[in-house]
């Protein structure tokens, strides 16, 4: 709950309430009867010793800065209006420019979860900016998708560990094991996709929307456009 | 990407003031269609005969920063000042940071 002042103010500085409505508006009075007419007390309470500290072994040789103190909590990114579970984006960079591909869900990182499906355009469940994406009015049902699982660790890079460095291996080509992708995402992709599929054969030309990209044609202005 | 052309420097009489270049967005023209415009990347692109980063070609970022008078044109301020050989080039203006 919020701390709203009960007392309005009329300009900075000026209350709209004078002391004694302040008095009445508070209920101090309804406090002093239940009280007895007087106000609650507390007194001080004889405060318990401390544990013990031991003097430290080590102190430091200069003085150390305490670093400031940092209250903030991450939040996502707020989300654009236009942007809603089902809407249809077009991709505006990266190697999917021009593609539109559904919107599934915001990540707690702030950004976008997207999939083409990736039957119909080629865009994989993928992670997008807001700023790199247009909005169109057209929706897709996504009744009984389930994203659930999908957060910013599920496309965390993979860390590659260390290898130490012998002579031996110096040669060696570290190559040897490319980056494929684990059946895991495979079979994720697949299950997103099958229901997102049979809800967009549903609708006409939907599916060749979905699968063509967008583009500037001679003539278009981007700020006359409606999406 | 629309095309613009750039080139003309920000300047009064006699001085001119290299950081912030003007475009000419084609299709914009008046001062209020350039609100859409506002904040988008700029991008100069050009060719060099050294290979950077595997490729001939190179390219300076910018964004359109405000109108520039009455019948729109735009004034864009870039990562690196434009060289004065650009003057009158293509550049390309970007439908990103979106906000549609």
């Amino acid at each position: 709950m919020a701390k709203t002042s009960r007392n309005p103010d009329l300009i900075r500085g000026v209350g709209k309430y004078s002391r004694s409505q302040m008095y009445h508006k508070r209920g101090l009075w309804a406090i002093k009867a239940k009280n007895g007419g007087v106000f609650p007390r507390h007194d001080v309470q004889p405060k318990s010793e401390p544990p013990a500290v031991k003097p430290p072994k080590f102190y430091p040789a200069d003085d150390v800065k305490k670093p400031l103190f940092n209250k903030r909590k991450p939040r996502p990114t707020k989300l654009r209006a236009s942007i809603t579970p089902r809407t249809v984006l077009i991709i505006l960079t990266g190697r999917f420019k021009g593609k539109r591909v559904v919107f599934l869900k915001q990540l707690p990182s702030g950004l976008l979860l997207v999939t083409g499906p990736f039957k119909i355009n080629g865009v994989p469940l993928r992670r997008v900016n807001q700023a790199y994406v247009i909005a169109t009015s057209t929706k897709v049902n996504i009744d009984g998708v389930n994203v659930e699982k999908f957060d910013d660790k599920y496309f965390a890079k993979e860390v590659e560990k260390k290898k130490k460095k012998g002579e031996g291996e110096f040669f060696e080509a570290e190559k040897d094991d490319k980056k494929s992708l684990p059946q895991g995402k495979k079979d994720d992709q697949q299950a997103v996709d099958a229901i997102l599929l049979k809800s967009i054969e549903c609708v006409p030309d939907l599916k060749t929307y979905l699968s063509a990209r967008f583009s500037l044609m001679s003539g278009m202005k981007p700020n006359e456009l409606v999406f | 990407m629309v095309k613009g052309r750039q080139g003309e420097r920000v300047r009064s009489k006699s001085n001119q003031y290299p950081n912030t270049s003007l475009v000419q967005i084609e299709g914009v023209n008046t001062k209020e269609e350039v609100s859409w415009y506002q904040g988008k990347r700029v991008a100069y692109i050009y060719k060099a005969k050294v290979k950077v980063s595997g490729s001939h070609y190179r390219c300076i970022w910018g964004k359109v920063i405000r109108p520039h008078g009455n019948t729109g044109i735009v004034r864009a301020k870039f990562t690196s000042n434009l060289p004065p050989k650009s003057m009158g080039s293509r550049v390309r203006v970007m439908m990103f940071p979106s906000n549609i």
